[in-house]
């Protein structure tokens, strides 16, 4: 069978078993719908988590942006997994003894403060929109390489499923959803890798193939190879970095903090019953996440060995049908700058921008670009957000193996579309609407606000999967930047210091949002030209930016709530209260 | 010691965790995967250098093996200080 009948097969399978599972576990009441009646076992909470957390930049993208940065990939990897830690150890058991069911409600209550509550509120939405967008790009690339449909058509399949069980399960559904398609995702990431480590190395554990040394008795250890490989075409060794180190470690803190403050993770630990389940399915979540985490850059390593191989120095009529194929999306593009009909892989970029093809073929039956070209000797462009889905065809393994890394990708990225669709969901049902506007409105009201909210946000983000933003990658910056910079000083000070009071959190977030927000405004959107890292303050760039506005977060809230009046006795017992986990739980009282 | 105390002093005893907890995170992910990782790529172990290891692999299962360390600590913690949930909250 080919590779779109398996894909088909895939495909439509895991979707009936999606689907299969919404209905069996569907909401009934909004305790329910919002924290799944906190009777989630730590377990499947930390599977659900784990899908619920990588998303379709995880699953698809990730593993292709390490190949090209070689170690400095290293930002991605521990920055996604080390945030964990600190929601972990400083933020998951606080705010499940807390018990209420979103951040903005920690936020407003912890700080008294309506005010305080919309500015959560308007940050929530914000980052998960712009979360949102990104996972329908994912759904796209898949559904127009694999089942050879348009991007619209493939995405309006993909909301419609994401549609019927976000709104009609809420967070219960989508749990029990998400625990399905994270053994999917992860069993479509494990399979290929695992066969493509022992075509390589003879050695069936990834982590362990890619420090070994090569097949077909070489004698060279994988990494050695692919350093020099790397340093033949002119770029810098795979193990060694180029980024300033600076810059590395702002970063990586952006990505860090900002998954410790991101709503929609925090969101999965209400979902638990207890505080000790709230750390427990913080561990499970990490172990999940971490099986794929230190199996994707053994895929990096194995996949750029093999496009250097297979792709390099080759005649274009010679090349495997995998790159024409991709060649048809448009993410990969070959420039054949001296005319001799081999495709030239070197350092620097083949063309200025994104591929624009001409009508007619080349004369090698290449797409020919009308893309303005640069000095550099390299003739080749490939988008890393294939690398993952190419790499089971460059390595040739069987086709089935092909559309099982298909369905893989979609369940990341529909497991973590609907984790977001619930916060946007709940953010303007409870937060806005009961919280705010009408307080008087019945559970029902509320149920129906919620599923009315989740249907407009799906149909939304439906709109940005068919019409793309060109800014989907920048906007992603934004959204790490955002949650660090704003939530998570604000939670933690919550926690951690009695003393501070609604004055000091209210304007250390806007503070810590103003400054990120202009910095990456200004050199995403403003002045691109400037982008550079002479030009960045302290040689951080706007993807980083968002550790300094945490840190003047911090500073400001500390120094206004020093002169300011401490917060009312209530709010210090409340601080008290959430410290340990012993005591009556908030949330039972308030849906009981 | 009136609950007050015991309540503090639980809570003392916690921050100290945390503090050993995220120096080894600090260290592990920043010292040696960002900060020192150019000095530890000259030891090698099998086909890795020691720093990019750790850049891409150790510091994630250092990461993993906090958390559950973090987890037994609390929970013997929370029955010491008799702050424990009680078996059904509802």
């Amino acid at each position: 069978m080919d590779i779109q009948a398996w894909t088909y097969i895939f495909v439509t399978f895991s979707f009936i078993i999606y689907i299969a599972v919404a209905i069996w576990s569907r909401a009934s009441s909004t305790n329910e719908f919002y924290v799944a009646g906190q009777g989630v076992s730590p377990l499947a909470n930390g599977m659900a988590t784990a899908a619920d957390w990588m998303s379709a930049a995880s699953f698809l993208s990730m593993a292709g942006l390490i190949s090209f940065m070689g170690r400095d990939g290293s930002i991605y990897l521990m920055g996604w997994t080390g945030g964990y830690v600190l929601l972990a150890l400083l933020l998951a058991p606080y705010l499940r003894k807390f018990g209420k069911y979103t951040v903005p409600d920690f936020i407003g209550e912890r700080y008294y403060s309506q005010f305080a509550r919309m500015v959560a509120i308007c940050c929530a939405i914000f980052v998960s929109f712009t979360y949102i967008a990104g996972q329908m790009r994912g759904v796209g690339i898949v559904f127009s390489r694999f089942l050879e449909v348009n991007i619209g058509t493939g995405v309006v399949i993909g909301i419609g499923i994401v549609f019927f069980y976000a709104v009609l399960g809420g967070m219960k559904g989508i749990t029990y959803t998400q625990v399905a398609q994270y053994c999917v995702l992860i069993f479509a990431f494990l399979v290929p890798a695992i066969f493509i480590s022992i075509m390589m190395t003879n050695n069936f554990i990834p982590q362990l193939g890619f420090g070994s040394k090569l097949a077909g008795g070489e004698g060279v250890y994988l990494l050695d190879k692919l350093d020099s490989l790397n340093q033949e075409l002119g770029f810098a060794a795979y193990t060694s970095g180029v980024k300033s180190k600076l810059d590395v470690f702002c970063f990586t803190a952006v990505l860090m903090v900002g998954t410790a403050g991101l709503p929609h993770v925090i969101i999965r630990f209400f979902t638990v019953r207890k505080v000790r389940d709230a750390r427990l399915s913080a561990g499970w979540a990490l172990v999940f996440i971490a099986i794929l985490y230190t199996t994707a850059p053994a895929i990096a390593a194995f996949a750029r060995t093999n496009l250097i191989k297979t792709i390099n120095n080759k005649e274009y009529v010679d090349v495997p049908s995998w790159f024409k194929n991709w060649e048809k999306t448009g993410l990969i593009a070959w420039a054949d700058k001296n005319g001799d009909g081999i495709i030239q892989y070197r350092y620097g970029t083949a063309f200025k921008g994104k591929p624009k093809f001409e009508s007619g073929p080349g004369p090698h039956g290449q797409r020919l670009i009308t893309n303005d070209l640069t000095d550099s000797d390299n003739e080749l462009f490939v988008d890393c957000d294939i690398m993952v889905l190419a790499n089971p065809e460059i390595a040739r393994l069987p086709n089935w193996v092909v559309g099982l890394v298909a369905a893989g990708g979609l369940a990341a990225a529909l497991s973590t579309a609907a984790g977001l669709l619930l916060v946007i969901s709940t953010s303007v049902s409870h937060d806005l609407m009961k919280k705010i506007f009408i307080p008087t409105i019945t559970e029902k009201q509320e149920l129906l606000f919620a599923r009315i909210a989740a249907g407009v946000a799906v149909v939304l983000a439906g709109f940005f999967g068919v019409y793309p933003p060109g800014f989907v990658a920048q906007v992603v910056a934004f959204a790490f930047g955002l949650a660090a910079s704003s939530f998570f000083p604000a939670i933690f000070l919550g926690i951690f210091y009695k003393r501070m009071n609604k004055e000091g959190a209210i304007s250390g977030m806007l503070a810590g949002i103003t400054f990120t927000a202009s910095y990456i405004i200004y050199f995403k959107f403003i002045n691109p030209a400037a982008n550079v890292p002479e030009k960045w303050l302290f040689g951080i760039s706007p993807e980083g930016i968002g550790t300094l506005g945490m840190v003047i977060n911090f500073v400001i809230a500390l120094f206004v709530s020093s002169f300011t009046a401490p917060p009312p006795e209530r709010v210090q017992a409340l601080v008290e209260e959430i410290r340990i986990p012993k005591g009556a739980n908030m949330a039972h009282e308030i849906s009981a | 010691m009136s609950s007050k105390n015991l309540k503090t002093e639980y809570w003392k005893k916690n921050l100290q965790y945390l503090a050993v907890l995220l120096s080894i995170w600090f260290t592990v992910s920043y010292g040696f995967s960002i900060i020192l990782v150019d000095v530890l790529d000259k030891i090698q172990i099998g086909g890795f250098k020691l720093g990019f290891w750790f850049s891409q692999q150790g510091s994630i299962f250092v990461f993993v093996i906090l958390i559950f360390v973090y987890v037994r600590l609390m929970n013997n913690l929370d029955k010491k200080f008799n702050v424990e949930e009680d078996e059904d909250p509802e």
